[in-house]
């Protein structure tokens, strides 16, 4: 177990300009339970490889516990990873599959039983142990790919690359409690890689999101849902995302498709002081609705209304924008208007898609 | 139940039936035909029944020419198969080395059998071939048409040159297809060079090491015309494998009772030795899934 550091790192494969990763720093505290996630080609692999040793970074440096790794290979970094499909050793029964890697370091075999039996039991393995691996399900030899990881004693974090990708639906939330609770069991650090924010929000403590090779928040699932820090963790999170709409400031108020509501005193200074053109972010879960008519709040023109079971979906249009707003099951809308009322605290502002208020 | 009132389908598939059995089934019952009746002139026949295969299965010289032949094939497997699997591993894996090493590898299989053995019959000769001449000037007493050892191991290496780019072709596209995970999950496993050969490559390349040997076995027990062109399957009868042996019984003494017999029999040989690797390589393991 350990703390990883990560210090100026960035990666360019070779001979490309762009930077697959970003240059930046950032710690994963040890025990943690963390969740990479972004969508296809943000760079979220590479940064796994990276860790895992897989990739050599072209700058910065990589920190286990302030011992420095960077150009350490794999094999000496004491890294374990779950890949997207399951790797097991086809000819090899399921203990000499998890006992592999205890028996390429040398160990007594009496302590590599030991060690086998105990992750076993916790994988929920051991009535399978003298089956050839080749024979079992998706879910099992992923259990397996897993188990190699776990077997070994000096392991500093499990990597899991969207380990659950080709796992049933019905089966992922089993594997995924049962990963949450081996976390608590061993106090392992942990980081899955994926681009199901669901996956990402029920698993992890802490959330990474990235967006074209940079992490642009790292925070709990509340922290992303209530106070984005940048527009794409708006709108990559929540479903339907945020929404975000171009505004100004006019004195105290902000002034959106011709309409206008009034901010307080601090906020207008804070934003006055931005000088880049804003944007108001809001989620659909935090907008309140009125019939139309009423006095407060900025009108809408609306468009339909969606039922999704447990709750209903409204589409507006405030002057050219459209907007999603998620209502009560029970709610009914019967007029060509509405008024939308946003709540100071839910009401976020962004210049250059970094939060500013 | 459903009944069936329409035979139409037995309309469809009748071209098909004609070509199997134009092309297999009514050559081969010409073979059975001759090798249950004595031909003594075209409107002279005589049934013998089992007589022929008595003949043949007694014959010493065909028990000769079957051991070598069983030798031989062996000797082919036992050497091509790793030394193909080793040439797949040291060839590059990608640019413009892959693709050069893969033509260059590639280049004996275009050559037709009877030009290879024309080549190596020239390669070898004491006088003029540039092996032969070389070995001799080097002091090895090496003479391939006088000596059957060296007949012997010039008609393998022959066969070695010519098809073990066969096997490490096959090899190689079958290295090819291993998704790069199981190399990386087999580093962070702490795994040797040895280990990830025996555990991942290995089991991996089952599949098409299976088609390699069946092809390989079936191919060198029928051996005919490198050795003909080569050695003629002499030094005395050194070289001579069953093939030769049949065709001088068939064209060289006429005899087509015995051939045709024999023919039967050489190829319920090839048919068992096949269904034996076969179940064998697929009864090491269940089949290879891929991986998505």
């Amino acid at each position: 177990m350990a703390k990883i550091e990560l210090a100026g790192l960035g990666h360019r494969y070779p001979g490309n300009d762009t930077y697959s990763l970003q240059p930046q720093t950032m710690v994963w505290e040890d025990g943690g339970a963390y969740a990479l996630l972004g969508p296809s080609g943000c760079g979220k692999t590479t940064l796994l490889n990276i860790i895992s040793g897989l990739l050599v970074p072209s700058e910065g440096r990589v920190l286990f516990d302030g011992r420095d790794v960077t150009s350490l290979p794999t094999e000496r970094r004491n890294i374990a990873q779950v890949f997207q499909f399951p790797i097991i050793y086809d000819t090899m029964t399921v203990f000499d599959n998890l006992a592999f890697p205890l028996r390429n370091r040398k160990l007594a075999e009496p302590e590599v039983r030991s060690r086998v039996q105990e992750i076993a039991e916790i994988l929920d393995l051991s009535a399978d142990l003298k089956r050839r691996a080749s024979g079992l399900s998706a879910e099992d030899k992923q259990r397996i790919s897993l188990g190699r990881g776990l077997v070994r004693k000096d392991v500093a974090a499990v990597l899991f690359d969207e380990p659950l990708t080709v796992i049933d639906p019905h089966v992922k939330w089993l594997l995924r409690r049962q990963l949450k609770r081996i976390h608590h069991q061993l106090k392992l650090s942990l980081i899955y890689v994926t681009h199901d924010q669901i996956e990402a929000l029920t698993f992890a403590d802490r959330v990474v999101v990235m967006y074209q090779g940079q992490v642009v928040q790292m925070g709990t699932p509340q922290d992303l849902f209530e106070t984005p820090a940048h527009t794409f963790v708006g709108h990559f999170i929540g479903s339907p995302g945020m929404n975000l709409l171009p505004c100004e400031l006019n004195g105290s108020s902000i002034r959106i498709a011709e309409q206008s509501f009034a901010i307080d005193a601090a906020l207008a200074t804070r934003l006055a002081q931005v000088g880049k053109p804003l944007t108001l972010g809001v989620r659909p879960e935090f907008i309140q609705c009125a019939p139309g008519g009423e006095k407060a709040g900025l009108s809408a023109k609306v468009v339909r209304l969606e039922d999704l079971g447990t709750s209903k979906l409204l589409t507006v249009h405030l002057g050219g924008h459209q907007m999603k707003v998620k209502l009560g099951e029970h709610a009914q809308i019967n007029a060509d208007h509405v008024q939308l009322a946003l709540q100071p605290a839910r009401t976020m502002f962004y210049a250059d898609d970094q939060r500013v208020a | 139940m459903l009944k069936t009132y329409n035979n139409k389908a037995w309309l469809l598939v009748l071209p098909v039936v004609l070509c199997v059995a134009f092309s297999a089934i009514i050559p081969l019952m010409t073979v059975v035909n001759y090798s249950v009746q004595d031909i003594l002139g075209p409107d002279q026949k005589v049934f013998v029944g089992t007589e022929w295969f008595q003949l043949v299965m007694r014959d010493p010289e065909l028990h000769a020419a079957l051991g070598r032949q069983v030798l031989f094939s062996a000797a082919v497997l036992a050497i091509q198969i790793p030394l193909g699997i080793l040439l797949a591993l040291a060839l590059p894996a990608t640019g413009w080395r892959s693709s050069l090493s893969l033509v260059l590898l590639a280049m004996p299989l275009l050559i037709p059998q009877n030009v290879v053995g024309t080549i190596w019959q020239i390669y070898g000769r004491g006088d003029i071939g540039l092996a032969g001449a070389a070995l001799t000037k080097l002091g090895v007493n090496y003479n391939y048409t006088g000596n059957s050892m060296d007949a012997w191991l010039t008609v393998l290496v022959m066969d070695i040159w010519h098809w073990t780019p066969l096997i490490a072709l096959l090899a190689f596209a079958g290295l090819r297809a291993i998704p790069e995970a199981y190399y990386q999950a087999a580093r962070i496993d702490g795994a040797s060079r040895f280990a990830v050969f025996r555990f991942i490559q290995l089991p991996k390349l089952r599949g098409v090491l299976l088609i390699g040997l069946l092809l390989r076995f079936m191919d060198s027990f029928m051996i005919y015309t490198e050795p003909f062109v080569l050695t003629g399957g002499g030094p005395g009868n050194a070289t001579t494998f069953l093939s030769q042996y049949l065709t001088q019984k068939a064209v060289g003494q006429f005899d087509l009772g015995p051939a045709a017999a024999f023919s039967l029999i050489y190829f319920l040989i090839i048919l068992l030795a096949c269904f034996v690797f076969y179940s064998l390589l697929q009864n090491a393991g269940p089949a290879e899934k891929a991986p998505h």
